[in-house]
């Protein structure tokens, strides 16, 4: 089909009866800076002080590189940094506005229309690269030499299985670490980060404590990772107000809670309570927990209520572990049961 | 500590010194109280005019809400046990008397002044041991920032933000920016726990951990970003949106000065 016949230029892979005619190019506006010598002296003005202005920009970033050096003080890095900044922006602003302006006011401004070359190539180029094709194929015999060719289909669909294997050890593996947390029989709940032991009587009704386990400051290594999973928080209420189910009522003392920080959604930490509603909130996805019924989810997207600590009080008075949570703590994974 | 016992002792004995040396001491023997019994201080010592004063503010501005006697109603909580510093904090800082009930109550406009506070605050410590007003000696900010910022993110950050810009809580509530809070009100809010803060008590946070945590605010407060304009310090996503929008704005604008023809 030649361009001839229709009028849609170029570049069509479809031909349509019902396009669009092309509207063609507008008539030219001649501008302001073509027709009267001072708005075109005005115009080269403009641009030359915006090129100016771009030196001035950069001089005046040098200067303020000397003048306002950063000290000891912290407030310095912000005030030369900012006068640096601007600097350097009027130094680049200046030279691309400049060319810009320059582009549009006094260059010449006629539309011109370019068509697109033809990407077809000619009838004996094509012809000939079949030829080539055809040539290297009964050459190299790829279409002939059937077992060759297949095994090498088989070669290609064998060699990325070793990544598989690679890909499996980029991670370590859990085994069972995400079930168990430094939590024991008798461990001691101290504060954090001091590592302080709390005293029952230490927690006040409406009181909140951040709690870590006894020695976990003592550990040499992986303590962030045991920090991650083991921290506790502390809180007291009127023991009126749980409402504790019968499994559970050995698990606090005397209005005393301690629930997992970790959010069973994602694992943030959740730690926003607030004291009258007994409401813990999680600042990642706005999950809350009510404290007062074992923190069940009543808001947000978590799916399981926190992991209750059993607590108890030692000959001290020191609050101590009942054993580990009985659940794994943070959110699900794969091989979780619910 | 023993002199300030011995002086309150005194006052009580002798109405007339009282007077003159209570109407300013009243804070420092409070504070020597609250040191002397880890801030869940006993009696204050202020003179019977006073608490007599107090509770005539008290029936006249707060007692529809509180009940007459300050035992609480359906609308108010007991003030019974809840001590001067409560009293400072909610008066001082314009919260109380409140303006209308609501998930939280908002900050306003202070009514009372500094010894119409202090008396009322006299009344209602009157009534049962609390909180006292803490000692100029505990909230001097002269601590270790260091401390108290890790102290701060650990117990107060979730909340109030690593810069003590404040967040939001459940169903309309929110903790407040701290910036501007001056050092009693924030000691008074760690051992009050006003409206939904938890209480931080000296068995959590020492009086000396609370100083700290103070001088952190301060440090902050005085301390502007070295990075530029803080934007609220609400985070990377406020602050991301806002150079997003901003920047892509200035963007487009350019765009469309680029493609529009020179008149």
């Amino acid at each position: 089909m030649s361009d001839s016949e229709h009028d849609y230029g170029t570049g069509l892979a479809v031909v349509t009866d019902d396009v669009v005619k092309n509207p063609g190019i507008e008539p030219h506006r001649v501008r302001m800076t073509d027709k009267s010598v001072k708005h075109e002296n005005r115009a080269s003005r403009q641009v030359t002080a915006m090129f100016l202005a771009s030196i001035a920009g950069s001089a005046f970033a040098i200067y303020a590189y000397f003048a306002f050096p950063i000290t000891a003080e912290l407030l310095t890095v912000r005030v030369s940094t900012l006068l640096l900044g601007l600097g350097m922006t009027l130094g680049l602003f200046g030279i691309g506005f400049g060319a810009v302006h320059w582009a549009k006011t006094l260059m010449p401004d006629a539309e011109v229309a370019e068509d697109r070359h033809i990407t077809r190539g000619s009838e004996e180029v094509r012809a000939r690269a079949i030829e080539i094709i055809k040539l290297a194929d009964s050459e190299s015999g790829f279409s002939r030499r059937k077992l060759i060719r297949r095994s090498l289909y088989g070669a290609l669909a064998f060699f990325p299985l070793p990544a598989i294997m690679l890909f499996g050890d980029l991670g370590p593996n859990p085994a069972d670490t995400l079930r168990h947390t430094m939590w024991k029989a008798g461990t001691r709940l101290t504060k954090d980060p001091t590592g302080t032991p709390i005293k029952a009587s230490d927690v006040t009704v409406g009181s909140v404590f951040h709690v870590i386990p006894e020695g976990l400051s003592d550990l040499s290594e992986h303590k962030l990772e045991e920090k991650a999973k083991a921290a506790v928080l502390l809180v007291r209420l009127n023991p009126e107000d749980l409402k504790e189910a019968e499994d559970r009522k050995s698990w606090s003392y005397d209005g005393i809670v301690a629930y997992s920080k970790i959010c069973t959604h994602v694992g943030c930490p959740v730690a926003l309570y607030e004291q009258h509603t007994h409401h813990l909130l999680c600042p990642c996805h706005q999950s809350t927990f009510d404290v007062t019924e074992a923190c069940k989810v009543i808001f947000g997207p978590a799916s399981r209520p926190l992991p209750q600590l059993p607590i108890a009080v030692d000959s001290e008075g020191y609050l101590i572990a009942q054993s580990d949570f009985t659940e794994p703590v943070g959110p699900s994974f794969w091989e979780r049961k619910i | 500590m023993a002199i300030q016992k011995r002086k309150a002792k005194f006052n009580r004995r002798s109405p007339i010194a009282a007077a003159i040396v209570l109407a300013a001491g009243l804070l420092l023997s409070g504070g020597g109280y609250a040191i002397a019994s880890s801030a869940v201080a006993a009696e204050a010592a202020p003179n019977a005019a006073d608490i007599a004063e107090g509770h005539k503010l008290f029936l006249a501005n707060c007692a529809s809400c509180h009940g007459k006697n300050a035992e609480g109603t359906q609308n108010a909580p007991s003030l019974i046990g809840v001590g001067a510093a409560s009293v400072d904090f909610q008066v001082s800082t314009g919260r109380m008397p409140g303006a209308a009930s609501g998930p939280q109550l908002e900050v306003k406009p202070v009514q009372f002044n500094a010894s119409q506070t202090a008396k009322m605050a006299a009344y209602v410590a009157s009534l049962a041991p609390g909180p006292a007003i803490p000692d100029a000696s505990l909230i001097a900010a002269n601590g270790d920032s260091t401390r108290g910022g890790e102290l701060f993110r650990i117990n107060c950050a979730m909340c109030h933000n690593a810069a003590g810009a404040g967040g939001a809580l459940t169903q309309g509530k929110y903790a407040p920016n701290l910036m501007g809070a001056n050092p009693k009100e924030i000691y008074e809010a760690l051992i009050t726990g006003p409206q939904n803060m938890p209480v931080f008590n000296d068995a959590n946070l020492t009086p000396a951990d609370k100083n700290d945590v103070i001088t952190y605010l301060m440090f902050l407060e005085s301390n502007p970003s070295p990075g530029g304009n803080e934007l609220g310090n609400l985070g990377p996503v406020v602050e991301g949106l806002f150079v997003w929008l901003a920047v892509l704005g200035g963007i487009i604008g350019i765009t469309v000065w680029l493609g529009a023809k020179s008149n």
